[in-house]
């Protein structure tokens, strides 16, 4: 009775794979893919997006290297996660000088030099 | 790692080390320097320090792998990192008389390029996905800022917005691609991958992590599909700028991507090499017919460079020792072409209007100044490969390799690309030679000239003394092989 019962709401099937991860990772590679490209708001959102990406990578890596039994997957997450930090840094940094020059940081006006 | 090997690592890393330290010795002088001489004082010492760095490298040849495998020093790395170091130190010099007239002067500039080359000569003797991630990284956030120095002005802050979120999403493509690598593989480091690779069923994952981290790749040389951010950064960013970003980041980005390939994914080269067949055909095709409507000569020159980079991976293409020495061999002779014409746009200044960027504004410049014409004429023929000038040499080398390794669709592409291209090219010249003259540029500054001339000599002297460094790039590439 508590088996079927265990079966029926999924339990035993909840065996978390690599598989899973990566089908998680993929997703979020995709949703910041698309944050970037179908965006037409606020740069802001472009830089989460980017966060997203990130974030993807390194539950890539750590997932990996959860599987493979080898660290230099998570020594890169570490490192993937500064980096980030860095670059977010940097991004916001430049996106306030925008600001100062044009007043606005909507992404249709981004659009001074077009080609 | 123990200390021997310690120290051994970092005699074979001395030249960046220098760098390293001495860009955080530059930062406090230019903080501690008084205000108004900042600039001159921390560029001359720039200079001087990448001038240094480049004799040390030709003088003292301290190959060999260092860092437990993640770093390698070997005489491919030397010839790019030799190409490097002379494109960040000739845009830097260009940069001074710049400066000085437009305010240009911020002491931060001289310091993000020593960082940024830094970055670059990791980059090309990266053999680890980790240390190249890195090094890259280093490299992209400097080119972040240096894009959006001019900070008062739209354009500057536009390009470096545009680069930065471009520049992001493409490392985070390639970071995508080198965990895939990592997890179907097990390894980070090149050997190991090549290791992993050989004789074994190649995975699904596996080639989708090669393709995202292609992608990576392609965006740093702005091959096509990956180009879009590469015409409105060059013209929105500041000349000297620009003249930086066309020289140097191009060879390191070029180094990492031939590296990469031959080395980590050497034994899978059918798998890349309909990838680099791919954008080498769509870069040529573009950059010869997207520069023909552009009249923004920054702007031309961008679309030329995203040509140049689909014909120097005609050569990658191929896959050979002949076509690496290929790569090398047009990379050279672009640097030179491109340094020498970027001289050219910044030498183009009038007393009232400050820097000019329209191609209408050369119209004349044969009788208003015939030598330096003549000059920008025989580098706009070498850019569109007439023989016998350097810039015909670069593609004989790299179209020859193509045509030995069965690549013959490609290297008739490629031929066809360079006729359609050579148009704008011979635009310029006529609007040089044969349009009613526009008023006088003010006279070039001496550096200017300078650069003018040499790469002026190189463009007509190839001929002459093109064969030692064919042969130095040949040695260059084996290194590799």
């Amino acid at each position: 009775m508590w088996s079927m019962l265990k079966q029926a709401r999924g339990f035993d099937l909840m065996e978390i794979t690599i598989s899973h991860y990566l089908v998680v990772s993929a997703l979020l590679l995709v949703i910041g893919i698309f944050g970037i490209f179908l965006n037409k708001k606020n740069v802001i959102v472009i830089l989460m997006s980017v966060e997203l990406i990130l974030l993807a990578v390194n539950l890539n890596f750590v997932a990996f290297s959860a599987h493979l039994q080898d660290m230099v997957g998570q020594v890169f997450a570490l490192f993937v996660l500064t980096v980030a930090a860095a670059e977010a840094a940097i991004g916001l940094a430049i996106l306030v000088v925008f600001y100062r020059n044009r007043g606005s940081i909507a992404v249709e006006d981004v659009n001074m030099m077009k080609g | 790692m123990t200390v021997v090997e310690l120290t051994q690592s970092l005699n074979i890393a001395a030249p960046e080390l220098a760098l390293a330290v001495g860009s955080m010795v530059l930062l406090m002088i230019g903080v501690f320097a008084p205000k108004d001489s900042a600039n001159s004082t921390v560029t001359g010492l720039a200079v001087a320090l990448l001038i240094g760095v480049l004799g040390w490298m030709v003088f003292f040849d301290e190959q060999g792998t260092a860092f437990g495998g993640a770093f390698v020093q070997d005489a491919f790395a030397y010839f790019f990192k030799i190409l490097t170091l002379v494109g960040s130190i000739v845009a830097l010099v260009m940069s001074v008389g710049f400066a000085r007239e437009e305010k240009f002067d911020r002491f931060e500039f001289p310091i993000l390029i020593i960082l940024a080359t830094l970055g670059m000569m990791l980059m090309i003797s990266a053999t680890s996905l980790l240390s190249l991630y890195m090094a890259l990284e280093l490299q992209s956030l400097a080119l972040y800022v240096i894009a959006a120095i001019n900070r008062d002005s739209a354009r500057s802050t536009e390009a470096g917005l545009k680069y930065f979120v471009l520049g992001a999403l493409s490392s985070g493509m390639m970071l995508y691609g080198i965990s895939l690598v990592y997890g179907f593989t097990g390894h980070v480091g090149f050997t190991e991958i090549a290791a992993a690779l050989t004789g074994q069923e190649r995975s699904v994952g596996l080639l989708f992590g090669l393709a995202f981290l292609l992608t990576g790749l392609a965006f740093k040389i702005s091959a096509v599909p990956f180009h879009m951010w590469t015409p409105d950064v060059y013209e929105g960013a500041p000349t000297p700028v620009t003249a930086f970003f066309a020289a140097a980041p191009k060879m390191a980005a070029m180094a990492m991507l031939v590296r990469v390939v031959t080395d980590a994914f050497g034994t899978v080269t059918g798998d890349w090499q309909q990838i680099i067949i791919f954008i080498s055909i769509a870069s040529m095709a573009l950059g010869a017919v997207a520069a023909i409507g552009q009249n923004n000569i920054k702007r031309l020159m961008a679309y030329s460079s995203i040509g140049h980079m689909g014909y120097a991976l005609v050569g990658l293409a191929a896959g050979t020792v002949a076509g690496v020495q290929g790569v090398l061999v047009y990379m050279a002779i672009y640097l030179a072409m491109t340094l020498g014409t970027f001289a050219f746009i910044l030498a183009m200044r009038r007393k009232d209007e400050g820097n000019v960027e329209s191609i209408n504004d050369l119209a004349g410049y044969a009788q208003n100044n015939p030598l330096q014409a003549t000059v920008l004429t025989i580098l706009m023929f070498s850019l569109a490969g007439i023989p016998p000038l350097a810039g015909f040499w670069g593609k004989w080398y790299v179209f020859l390799a193509a045509v030995e390794a069965g690549l013959y669709p490609l290297a008739i592409i490629g031929v066809v690309a360079s006729v359609v291209g050579a148009f704008y090219y011979l635009r310029i010249i006529k609007i040089m030679w044969f349009d009613e003259p526009e008023s006088k540029f003010v006279s070039a500054a001496g550096e200017l000239r300078l650069v003018m001339g040499l790469s002026g000599i190189f463009v007509v002297g190839f001929i002459v003394f093109g064969g030692p460094i064919a042969a130095y790039a040949e040695n260059a590439a084996k290194a590799l092989f």
